[in-house]
C-alpha cells in the first residue's frame, strides 16, 4: 500500500486526529466514557494505521521496539508505584485519598496517574503484539 | 419504541452475521465479518447505555483484533479449507439443540433488563452510585469503580495485558531464529567464499613459486 496516494494523504489527515482523540479519551475518561484502556488502544490504532500505509520500517522508526518494551513495563510500574506511594503517605495500597490535600483531590490525582499507566502499557503492548506479528512476514 | 426497534434490528444483524461466519469458508471474509460482528455488538451496548463497554468493544473487537487477525492471516499460507467430512450431523445437532433449549429456559428466570430489584442492582451498586461522586469527585462512575474502588483488580488486568505482550515477545518475537539461520547461511557462504578464495590463493601461491 506504499504507493497508494489517496491512502497516504487521507491517513496523514486522520492520524493526528486519532492521536488527539486518544489523548481526549485518556484525560477525559473521568468525565465521559473511556479511560486508559480505550485510549491506549486508540493510540496504538493510529500507529498501526501508519504502519499499514507507510510500512513497518517507517513505523518502527517513530517508536522503536526497544522503547516499546520500556513503555510497556513503565505503565505497569506507574500503576504499582502509585499504590506504594499511597502506602508511604500512610494509607492502604492503592488508596488514593491520602495523595492530595483533600480526599477528592487525592482520588482525582490517583485515578489520573493510574489511568495514565494503563494507557501507556496497553498502547505499548498492542503495538508490540502488532509489530511482532507483522514483523514475522518481513524478510 | 425506537429502543426496541434498534434492539431487534441489531440483534437480527448479529444473528445474520453469525450464521454468515459459520457458513463462510474464505478466511479473509470471516475476519471482516468478525469486525462487523464486534461493531454491531458495540452498537447494542450503546443502546443498553453501556458506553464504556461499547467503546472497548469497538476499539478492541472491531479495530485492533481485526488488524491482528489480518496480520496473522498474512503469515499463514492461504490453504483451501477441507471439505467437511461425511459424518452424520444428528448427534452434534441434538447436543446443540438441547443446550440451547436449556439456555433459553435459563433466561426465563433472569430479571428484566434494568430491573431495579435485580440482585446485581441491590448489592453494592447503590453504594457506588451514591458515594462515587462525593468520595472521588469523578462524574463517570465506571471510571471511579474501575480505577479507585476496584483499583487492585485493574492493576491485575494491566498485569495481564503486560504478560500477554511479554508472552508474544517470548514466543514469536525477537527474530532470533531467523537471524541465526541467516547468520548460519552467511557464515556458510563466507566459509565457502573463504575456502574458494583460500584455494585460489593457495593455487596462486602454488603457482607463484612456479612462476618465479
Amino acid at each position: 500500500m506504499k504507493h497508494n496516494l489517496i491512502l497516504r494523504v487521507v491517513s496523514k489527515f486522520l492520524i493526528p486526529l486519532i492521536i488527539l482523540f486518544a489523548l481526549y479519551v485518556q484525560f477525559h475518561g473521568d468525565f465521559g466514557p473511556g479511560g486508559g484502556f480505550q485510549a491506549g488502544v486508540i493510540f496504538s490504532a493510529a500507529i498501526i494505521l501508519y504502519a499499514l500505509v507507510f510500512g513497518l520500517n517507517a513505523a518502527e522508526k517513530i517508536i522503536p521496539q526497544r522503547i516499546l518494551h520500556i513503555l510497556a513495563s513503565l505503565g505497569l510500574f506507574i500503576y504499582a508505584a502509585v499504590g506504594v506511594v499511597a502506602m508511604l503517605f500512610g494509607g492502604n495500597y492503592l488508596d488514593y485519598s491520602v495523595l492530595g490535600s483533600t480526599q477528592v483531590a487525592g482520588q482525582h490525582l490517583g485515578i489520573l496517574l493510574v489511568e495514565l499507566g494503563v494507557g501507556i502499557t496497553v498502547s505499548a503492548v498492542m503495538l508490540i503484539i502488532y509489530f511482532t506479528f507483522a514483523g514475522r512476514g518481513r524478510e | 419504541m425506537i429502543d426496541i426497534l434498534s434492539n431487534v434490528i441489531l440483534l437480527a444483524f448479529l444473528a445474520i452475521t453469525a450464521i454468515a461466519i459459520v457458513r463462510m469458508t474464505n478466511l479473509f471474509a470471516i475476519i471482516m465479518l468478525f469486525g462487523i460482528f464486534s461493531l454491531l455488538s458495540a452498537g447494542l451496548f450503546v443502546v443498553m447505555d453501556a458506553a464504556d463497554v461499547a467503546f472497548t468493544e469497538a476499539a478492541v473487537g472491531a479495530g485492533i483484533s481485526t488488524v491482528l487477525m489480518l496480520a496473522t492471516l498474512a503469515l499463514i499460507k492461504s490453504q483451501k479449507e477441507k471439505k467437511p467430512s461425511a459424518h452424520r450431523p444428528w448427534l452434534p445437532l441434538a447436543v446443540v439443540a438441547v443446550t440451547g433449549a436449556f439456555l433459553i429456559y435459563g433466561t426465563l428466570d433472569i430479571p428484566n433488563f434494568g430491573d431495579p430489584n435485580a440482585p446485581a442492582q441491590t448489592h453494592v451498586a447503590p453504594y457506588y452510585l451514591e458515594k462515587a461522586m462525593p468520595e472521588t469527585g469523578v462524574p463517570n462512575v465506571v471510571t471511579a469503580i474501575l480505577a479507585s474502588y476496584r483499583g487492585f483488580d485493574t492493576l491485575g488486568e494491566v498485569a495481564v495485558v503486560f504478560t500477554a505482550g511479554v508472552a508474544v515477545l517470548l514466543l514469536i518475537g525477537g527474530r532470533r531464529k531467523k537471524q541465526k539461520t541467516l547468520i548460519e547461511n552467511n557464515t556458510n557462504a563466507n566459509t565457502n567464499i573463504k575456502t574458494k578464495t583460500g584455494t585460489n590463493k593457495e593455487t596462486n601461491n602454488k603457482k607463484a613459486p612456479n612462476e618465479t
